[in-house]
Formats: structure tokens, sequence, C-alpha cells
């Protein structure tokens, strides 16, 4: 698969030659495909938003290098606006980003800045609003008199609506209620579906990575710790404890069964897969290992 | 890049200055501010300079912190002697073109330069020593006789440490709603000035609504906490006069009193 971005040797240190010093991320690489649904994950504190914040050149490298399609993005630090709108970054609690007087032009204000045709804004304006689950009867409306959740949908639209190559989401479904949740992550699969952009969604709740994504990335105190699909991850769940992050319940579950004795393959982390195998168990008499 | 502002400077440390009751510092700064200003000698101007000097070596602030101070005033000291110097009435020294300089006017536009400096060093050595707690701390309990004659004293002063206390997290705030903002394109860094009057709409509008946002929260969670304004309340730290503190204010009143015999 082609690369898209790539971390080479990503270090940031916050407050430098202050005695606040820290490292938020030290000496990170990896890589991100073209059209693939990447999922990071990582406790708090474990460098995930200040990675983030690199790959569209909000925060400069300390050392190390961000490349986009194969150039470094600060290059000529001139272009770092071009760099931002190709790789579109939605923050944690991005409803609070919303200024305009309605919710159409608040989504347009990134086109806007890219200094597009007024029919092409138009297009953008609808079609990302209709990604993020926008109702065209909200977008005259004043973005301030939108529930919480539709504010965020009118923040997460307002990024798709700059077309980037790649979308970096940031707890997109934090503090949303379970249903709210489930309908926005469906809405962010289905727009990575029908456009193929790249999407790489950042959390710390597994459940929601291992039911998204392709691949996952594992932060653990400012490194990578792991990667890989969703199954070779969970797979070693005992690994993804000790780094304090949670397993999906339903690995938890197979991992109990394991320890209990009975032969059920750990890395299983949906429902489905779980009661495919318990029942492939029952037919098989219930060998145990 | 806005984390580097810094408001209410207060270097912490454990010099006599520091330990000083808040109160004492604010009158001592009231009676400092009264004396440069009926100061007319130059013996006087040599007490009050030494004075100040003093106050800085017990203080341990450093001379580089006080003259940054003065950075942002320099245009104003300038302009106030340039102005002192030509246009004073007087005895003649020298005139070129349309500008005459006077023994007055040297004289006054020495005096103002002065004035001022020592002015704002004085003003900025009790915050550099003082936390914003206690100068509001200080500054409610002076103030309190105002209360008999129905101000809110305790309300300004709970106002003035709130407002203290929520500029680091502003500060925050607006670095995040910047930077999501630039990441949708906006420039706050090239362009005319109109153009980036502008680009600042994007941030302060959503830095306002949170603002109230956050108001209306702190109302609810000190109502939670049963606060009901100054009726009744008492206080964590008390503030109470020392030795000290009758020395420090014993001196600058002979100070003030010296200076005006001087005059």
């Amino acid at each position: 698969m082609e690369e898209i971005i790539r971390v080479e040797n990503l270090t940031h240190t916050y407050g430098e030659g202050t005695p606040f010093c820290r490292s938020a991320v030290q000496d990170m690489s990896l890589a991100i495909y073209r059209g693939e649904f990447l999922g990071i994950i990582g406790h708090t504190g474990s460098g995930k938003s200040t990675l983030i914040q690199h790959l569209n050149g909000l925060l400069k490298p300390t050392s190390g290098r961000i490349l986009l399609g194969g150039e470094d993005i600060w290059a000529d630090p001139k272009k770092i606006r071009d760099v931002r709108f190709r790789v579109g970054l939605v923050f944690q609690y991005p409803e609070y980003q919303l200024f305009e007087e309605t919710v159409y032009r608040d989504i347009a204000f990134g086109p806007t800045n890219m200094c597009l045709s007024k029919d092409e804004i138009d297009r953008r304006v609808r079609e990302s609003a209709h990604f993020a689950g926008l109702t065209d009867d909200l977008l005259e409306k004043s973005p301030f008199a939108l529930s919480g959740g539709q504010k965020r949908r009118v923040a997460i639209a307002g990024v798709i609506a700059m077309e980037p190559e790649v979308l970096v989401l940031d707890e997109p479904s934090a503090g949303l209620d379970p249903q709210g949740r489930e309908e926005l992550l469906a809405n962010i699969r289905e727009f990575h579906r029908a456009r193929g952009t790249t999407v790489v969604l950042v959390s710390h709740s597994m459940e929601e990575i291992a039911k998204n994504v392709d691949r996952i990335v594992v932060l653990s105190d400012s490194h990578v710790l792991m990667s890989g699909a969703p199954r070779e991850v969970f797979a070693r769940g005992d690994e993804l404890m000790t780094a304090g992050l949670d397993v999906p319940q339903v690995t938890r579950i197979a991992m109990a069964l394991r320890d209990k004795g009975i032969a059920i393959d750990p890395a299983v982390y949906t429902v489905d897969e779980l009661s495919e195998e318990l029942v492939a168990l029952k037919r098989g008499g219930g060998k145990k290992c | 890049m806005l984390k580097d502002i810094t408001l209410g400077q207060f270097f912490p440390g454990d010099t006599l200055a520091h330990k000083l009751d808040p109160r004492t510092k604010l009158l001592v700064t009231v009676l400092y501010v009264v004396a440069l200003f009926t100061a007319k000698s130059f013996i006087a101007y040599g007490l009050l300079i030494l004075t100040l000097i003093v106050a800085v070596r017990i203080s341990r602030v450093g001379a580089k912190a006080l003259f940054k101070g003065l950075k942002p005033v320099l245009f104003i000291i300038a302009f106030t002697a340039l102005l002192n110097l030509f246009y004073t009435p007087g005895t003649e020294l020298c005139h070129f073109w349309i500008f005459r300089i006077t023994i007055e006017g040297v004289r006054a536009a020495i005096t103002m330069m002065l004035r001022i400096t020592l002015l704002i060093m004085g003003t900025f050595l009790l915050t550099y020593t003082t936390s914003p707690i206690r100068l509001t701390d200080g500054l409610e309990s002076l103030l309190g006789p105002l209360k008999k004659i129905k101000v809110p004293v305790h309300e300004l002063a709970m106002m003035m440490s709130i407002a203290l206390r929520f500029i680091p997290t502003l500060i925050e705030e607006t670095d995040k709603i910047m930077s999501a903002q630039k990441a949708r394109g906006a420039d706050f860094e090239t362009g005319s000035l109109m153009q980036r009057a502008k680009a600042l709409v994007p941030l302060l509008v959503p830095l306002f609504v949170s603002a109230f946002r956050r108001a209306d929260e702190l109302a609810t969670a000190m109502e939670c906490r049963c606060y009901h304004g100054d009726e009744g309340r008492t206080k964590l730290n008390v503030l109470h006069y020392q030795t000290r503190d009758y020395l420090v204010l014993g001196y600058y009143a002979v100070l003030v009193a010296a200076v005006i015999a001087l005059r």
C-alpha cells in the first residue's frame, strides 16, 4: 500500500529551556497508508494529541520529520497552510470553535480560505453536511441554536468540506450519549467508504476503535507500543493492560475463558466472532486444551 | 506563543519584601507615589532613589526584570521628557530653529523622567513580590471601611481574584481555538491591518461564547457551595500586622515627611 504520511523519529518537547520542559512525543516513527481507516489509541498523556497536531503542521517537530506524500511538510514553511488543507484535523470538542452566523457559513469557512469558487463552495458545504448527518434545514440556522451533538457535526462538516486527503479526528465521540456516538461513527464510516479518504481516528475507547478501524497504532508514554490489525493487537491483551489500556469487553471474555482452560482464539473482538467461536466449540464437544 | 504573556507577574520568594503584609505594601506604595509627586529638590529625589534601590535589593528581584517592565512605557517617558524640554518657559539656555531650550525645561524633563521611571519601578516591585491572591486580600481589607457607604468591596475583590484566576485558562482556550481555526486555514499572521482584524472574528466569537459559558458554570458552582457574598463570610488566612510592618510603615511616613520638609 502507498504511504500517504510518514512520521520519522518525531520528538516534541514542550517548554524547551525552561524548568517545565517535558517531551510529549519521543522518537516516534509510524506510517499512514492511503485509503486506510487507522485507529490511534493511548491513555491520557500518551502523546496522541501532540502527535496529530504535527500531522498538519500546527506544531513544529523539535526533531524528526513529517512526510506528506513523500515530501517534508516543513520544507517550505510558507506552504504550511496548504498542508492544513490536505490533512484535515478535527480537534477534541470541536463544537467550541463555531463562530459564524449560520451553519452554512461556518462550514464554508475552510473552503473560503482555500479561495474556491462560489459554486464549488456551495457543493462542498452541502455534501459535507450530508456526510456529517446534517439535514438541509439546519444550514440556515445559527450554530449556537443547535444541540451539542449537532454542533459537533457542524464542526466535523467544516473540516470535511476542505476535502482533505487525510481526515484526522481527535476523540470525535467524547461526551456524546451511546446512540449519538454510534450514529456519528456510522457517518464517519460511511464517509470513508464513499470517498475513500484516509481516516485517522484517535480515541481511548477500545470498543470504538475495535469496531471501526482496519489498523491500530497503540501509543504509550510518548512511544509507539505496537501497531497492526485489530486482531493482532488484541491478541496481545496482557501487554495492553500493563500499558494501562483496556481491551474490548469481548476480548476480555475470551481471555477469561482461555484462562479457564477453554480453547478459544484470544484475538476475537466482536460479539459475532465470539458467538461463532462459542458455537463451534459447543459443536466440537467443548474440548479442553 | 501566547503562553509567553505574563500578567500580574509575581516572582515567588522568601524575602522581607515578600513576607510583608500586603496591606503594608499597598500603603507603602501609595506613600511612595505621594512622596514622588511632592518631591522638588534633588536631595528628595536622591532619598527616593535610594529607598527604591534598597527595596529592590531586599526583594532580590533582578534589575533586569524591573527594566523589562519599563520597556512598554519608554515611548511615553521619552515623549513627556521632550515636551517638557521644549515647552517650559523660562531662562533661555540655547535655541535653534523654532525650538528653545530653557534651564527650567531641562530641570522639568529630568524630574518628569525620574518620576515616571520611579513610579513604574515602585509599583512593579509591589506586583513582583505579592501574589495576586494576597494583593486582592490586602485591597479588600484596606478598602473595608468603604463598606459603610455601601461600596461592594468584597464583591469587587472577588471579581478581581476570579478575573486573575481565569487569565491562564483563557490564554489556553485562545491557543486551542486558534489551532482549530488554523486547521481550517485561518491566517492570523499575514495580511493588512484590516485583514488581520477581520481574521480575529473566528477567534473572538468562540472565546466570548466560552467565557460566558464558564461564567455561568462558575456561578452555579459557587451557589452550590452556598456562596452568598460578604455577609458572615470568614477567611482562611486572616491578615495580621507585625512589627516589621509597623517599622516599614514608619520609615515611609518619615520619608514622606522629609520630602515635604525639603520642598
